[in-house]
This record gives structure tokens, sequence and C-alpha cells, in this order.
């Protein structure tokens, strides 16, 4: 188990725990009441500590290294998945992976940023930040999805889109553009779900949908809360403060109207239980697509792009 | 008088007040040094008569060089920021807004506006990029979004003139979903067949670039102007490698087929109406 920073006091219960648990199996004294004690503590303290999360510690939760990802979501809520790659155009993004995937039965196209799970993945997904290619392997999925009449559940999970050489010669920005204009008129419900980071365009970029859900300690900006410091104070010492200025968290994306919903994620965050996250997800997306299947194509259009309208605050004199 | 004066800046110049546009009686060009009487500069569309430089000019020279004898009918004037978030940096979004507000004579970055071109109907929303840099709030999301809804009813088509460095990060998710506001509009507005031609000069990057500006049905770009998705000082601390030559210049951006046509400014109200008029008949 890998403990953040703040974390530090339930850490500290752990080695306690650990402690009395070598006692109790080298058999020098009985001390299952202690360790029953101790356990049900850790629980409460996670409980608390987890129910006042900061948005900076939220952020620091939303990038943990054990966290669940796509390719994880996926195995765990379905079965018969066929992944797809390329973009047909130029290659296949490692940041971005899609395919169908049989959700209770039923084919659902899934797409989503995906994240590596140790250093050499983590390099080979390029840390989650897709270049054009991936943005254009997801509209392909997306327009196939629509071609056959199946759903569209995304996945996003990134600390923006890759800043690089070849990805402005490709057309990162053609490219985002486009997914966003292309994901109003799809045809079949589209549910996009925020489930680590979602920074900015590189999350947008497959972020449009029928319902935008986030779980619980995520985040979604405009930027991250290092560049934000950087940019707004110059320097990288106001990150916490930016993270609340920037009013990043689910509650605050929920209560500003810019979300749909929040999924709850077990105590301690979706790493530290990652089957019963998924259970939660899919249970959620189960209800969302029932909702969604009652309304027709056009309505569903309609109230997409009239959702998204709707969205700014400003005065008229 | 300000004969000996430097009327441009030097490197020390805050970004807000970088505007080429000279007050006084004689201009030195930015790029070439020269310099230039200041009404012949704007004789020649505020392009360097020397080294054919582009001086960055707001809203209101666009309107006068694009429409039939620069008369035009301002839309949406009224809109102003909110501050949704309760937003406070260095110092507190309000007042950020009301000094900027006070200093520039705008109301905010985006200003639209419908006249003739050659004969013409257009709707035309333009950035000022005095104003935040350009940014785009909900102010801008909403105009854009209104000027596109001007074009349908009128059926008529509409341009944006990009100048812009992104979103604006007072606005922070607020801003994001602007990308998505303005592009479901030219969505809509494809659907009805209104032309859209974006405008992209410079600077423009972020989320404008990766939203609205690059999804023209003609994407023009005025010459040297730099445009990107991300800005060449956050690709650079990326890469850790010096940027090549003339990257994400305008010229680079059509090279990489993602502008269809650079247009010096001097030729810009004639190539649009021809391009209206191609469309038309």
């Amino acid at each position: 188990m890998i403990f953040l920073e703040f974390e530090k006091p339930i850490q500290e219960l752990y080695e306690e725990l650990d402690k009395l648990k070598e006692i109790q199996e080298k058999g020098k004294a009985d001390v299952t009441k202690s360790i029953s004690e101790l356990e049900q503590r850790i629980e409460k303290e996670r409980k608390e500590l987890y129910a006042n999360l900061t948005g900076w510690q939220k952020v620091q939760v939303s990038r943990h290294m054990e966290r669940p990802y796509t390719l994880y979501y996926i195995e765990q809520m379905c079965s018969d998945f066929v992944e797809i790659h390329g973009d047909r155009c130029f290659g296949d993004d490692k940041a971005i992976v899609g395919g169908f995937a049989s959700l209770e039965g039923r084919t659902v196209m899934f797409i989503g940023h995906q994240k590596g799970i140790n250093t050499k993945m983590r390099q080979y997904r390029n840390f989650g930040m897709a270049n054009p290619e991936g943005y254009r392997k997801a509209l392909r999925l997306m327009k196939m999805a629509e071609k056959f009449g199946k759903p569209i559940v995304t996945f996003i999970d990134t600390p923006g889109a890759f800043p690089g050489i070849e990805a402005e010669e490709r057309g990162q920005a053609e490219a985002i553009a486009r997914n966003i204009k292309e994901m109003f008129m799809l045809k079949v419900p589209v549910i996009c779900v925020i489930v680590g980071e979602g920074a900015s365009g590189g999350a947008i970029g497959i972020g449009v949908g029928d319902r935008v859900f986030m779980l619980e300690n995520t985040w979604y900006s405009v930027i991250s809360p290092e560049s934000c410091s950087s940019i707004l104070w110059r320097s990288w010492d106001y990150k916490e403060v930016a993270a609340d200025a920037l009013k990043l968290t689910a509650e605050e994306m929920l209560k500003n109207k810019l979300i749909d919903g929040i999924i709850p994620e077990p105590v301690g965050g979706a790493h530290s239980q990652p089957e019963v996250m998924a259970q939660t997800l899919k249970q959620q997306l189960l209800t969302s697509l029932a909702e969604l299947d009652a309304m027709s194509a056009e309505k569903r259009i309609e109230t997409r792009i009239d959702k998204f309208c709707a969205m700014g605050e400003f005065h008229e004199a | 008088m300000a004969w000996f004066k430097r009327s441009t800046a030097g490197v020390t110049t805050s970004t807000e007040e970088k505007l080429d546009v000279p007050d006084g009686l004689w201009f030195k060009c930015p790029s070439c040094k020269a310099s230039l009487l200041s009404k012949d500069l704007k004789a020649n569309k505020f392009v360097c008569t020397q080294c054919n430089y582009h001086c960055r000019i707001g809203s209101a020279e666009y309107f006068e060089i694009i429409f039939d004898e620069g008369q035009c009918e301002e839309l949406d004037a009224n809109l102003t920021s909110g501050d949704p978030l309760n937003f406070t940096d260095t110092k507190p979004y309000v007042d950020r807004l009301k000094a900027t507000q006070a200093k520039t004579g705008l109301k905010d970055a985006i200003r639209t506006a419908k006249g003739l071109v050659e004969g013409e109907m257009l709707v035309v929303t333009c950035m000022d990029f005095d104003f935040i840099g350009g940014s785009m709030g909900s102010v801008m999301g909403e105009k854009i979004a209104r000027a596109i809804d001007k074009a349908r009813e009128m059926k008529c088509p509409v341009m944006v003139i990009s100048k812009s460095g992104g979103a604006r990060m007072m606005e922070a998710a607020f801003s994001l979903m602007q990308m998505a506001k303005t592009s479901a509009k030219l969505a809509q507005a494809g659907e009805e067949q209104i032309p859209y031609i974006s405008l992209l000069t410079d600077p423009t990057t972020g989320g404008v670039t990766a939203s609205f500006a690059m999804l023209g049905d003609f994407n023009l770009a005025e010459p040297n102007a730099l445009i990107g998705f991300a800005g060449p000082r956050v690709i650079k601390e990326t890469i850790k490698k010096d940027l090549p030559k003339g990257f994400q210049s305008a010229e680079f951006v059509l090279e990489s087929g993602f502008v269809d046509l650079i247009v010096d400014r001097k030729e810009l109200k004639s190539k649009l109406a021809q391009i209206l008029r191609l469309l038309k008949n």
C-alpha cells in the first residue's frame, strides 16, 4: 500500500497494526482484541480524513499510483472485450484505448485514457497524455459505435493532451476540436466519466456526453493546479491555493452545474477497494444507459447541446 | 513631441501594454525597427510598409478593415463577465476585470458586429488581445454562440477572428466548457449549411485553437501568426529541446495541413468577399 502525504496518521496506525500482527504470529501474546480495536480505529480515522479532503488532497488521490485505470474497469465490469487499435491514419496511440465489450450482455463501446501501472508502462502509455492520433482513434471508434447503434462510454484520466512538436505538427488542436464538435451529433447514448485527472482540452476531447460523471476523488478543470500556480502566481508554490481557487472537485463541479453527477468512491479512494469501485461504476452506467435508452436520438442530441450551451455566467445590462 | 521617444515596448513591457498600434505620429516596427508614419501604417492596414509585419490590432480596426465603409452594427455589446468561482489570484478577478475595462474601454475580450463585405452580409466576432490576453471566458463563449445563432437566423456566413492565449483561468471549468458550447453551435450551423470562416491571427493558442478556431469551413491565417495548441514555452519545457525555427507559425501550420490559406491583411477584405461570392453563387 502506498500512502499519500496527508495519510501519514493512517500510515502510522498501519505500522502499529503490522507490529501487533507480528506479535500475534510469533505467539508471544494474545493481541486479537488490540488488533480488532486498531482496525476499527483505522477505519474510523480514514473515514473522517476522507470526508474532509481539500481540493489539493483530492488531486493527489486522483493521481494515486495504484488507482484503477480504464482497462481495469473494462475487465472488471465486462466480458468479451475486443480492443481496437489505431486511427487508420497515422498510428496507434497508447494513451487512449478502446473497443467493444459486453456489459451485462449488452455491447458497449468503451474508450478511455490509459495510464501505466509501473514505470515502464507509464512511459509506454505516455503518462496518459494522448497525441492527435489518440483523439482520432477515439473518434473513429465512436463513429463505428454509432454505425452499429451501440452506446459509448468514455473514461477520462489525463494530465493533459501531449504538448510536443509532433503533436502540434499532426494537429493536436484540430483533433480535439473535431472530437468535441462530432460528439454533439452522435446518435447513440454517450456517457463520460472522469475516473482520475480531467485536465483541460485533453479531457474534453473525449468528454462531451449525455451524462458526465466524476468519481468522488477526481478533478476536472481548465488547467492543473501546478500550472495555474506557475502562470498566475509566477511560482510553483501556490498549487494548494490554486486547487481551491479553481473549484475543481466533483462536489464543486456539480454545484456549478458543469457535470451531471458524482459517483462515490470507497473510503480511502478508488484504489483502496478497486473491485468495489468497479461495481459502483457499473451500476451507475447501467442506470444511466436505461434512462438514455428511453429517449429518442434527436431528443438526446438536443438535450446534450442545450446542456453545454447553458454553461457560463455573465451579466447583460 | 515624441520624435525621440520609444513608442513601443522593450522586453520589460507587460503583455497588456504590447499594443502595436501607435498613438503618436511615428511608429517603430517591432520587427524591422523601421520608423513609419502612423497614418501610413493605418492606410496599410497596420502592416509594416517595409517588412510586411502584421501589427496586432483589435476588433475596432478589423471591423474598419472588413466592412464596407467601415459601417457595421455591433451586437450583444452589453455582455460582461460574472465571477462564478469568486476567483482570486494575486488580485481578485472582479478587480482585474474592472481595471482592464477602464484601461481598454472594452467590456470583454470579444466584440461582434454585422455588416456588408462588398455587399455581402457577414456576422463577424473578433477578439481583443488587450483584454486579459484575449482569454476565453463565459462572455466570449456566449458571444460566439450568439453570433453563430444570428448567422443561422439571417442565413448568412459567420466569421470568428481569433487572437487569444486560450482559456481564461479565472473562470476555470466554466471557460473550459465554452470550448464545448461554441463547438455545439458550430455543429448546428454546419447542419444548416451556414458557412463558417475562422481567421487565426497572432497569437491563437490553447482552448481557442482546440475548439472553434480550428473548425472553420475555411481556416484562414495571417502571415507569421503564432498558431498552436500548447504554447512554445510549455512544449520547450516538456521536451527539453529547442524548437525548430518557424515552429507554430501560420506557414508551418499550413504546411502541416491545418490552415487552408494565409491571407495578407491588405487583401483580407477582397479575399473574404471572393469566398462569400463563391459560396453564394
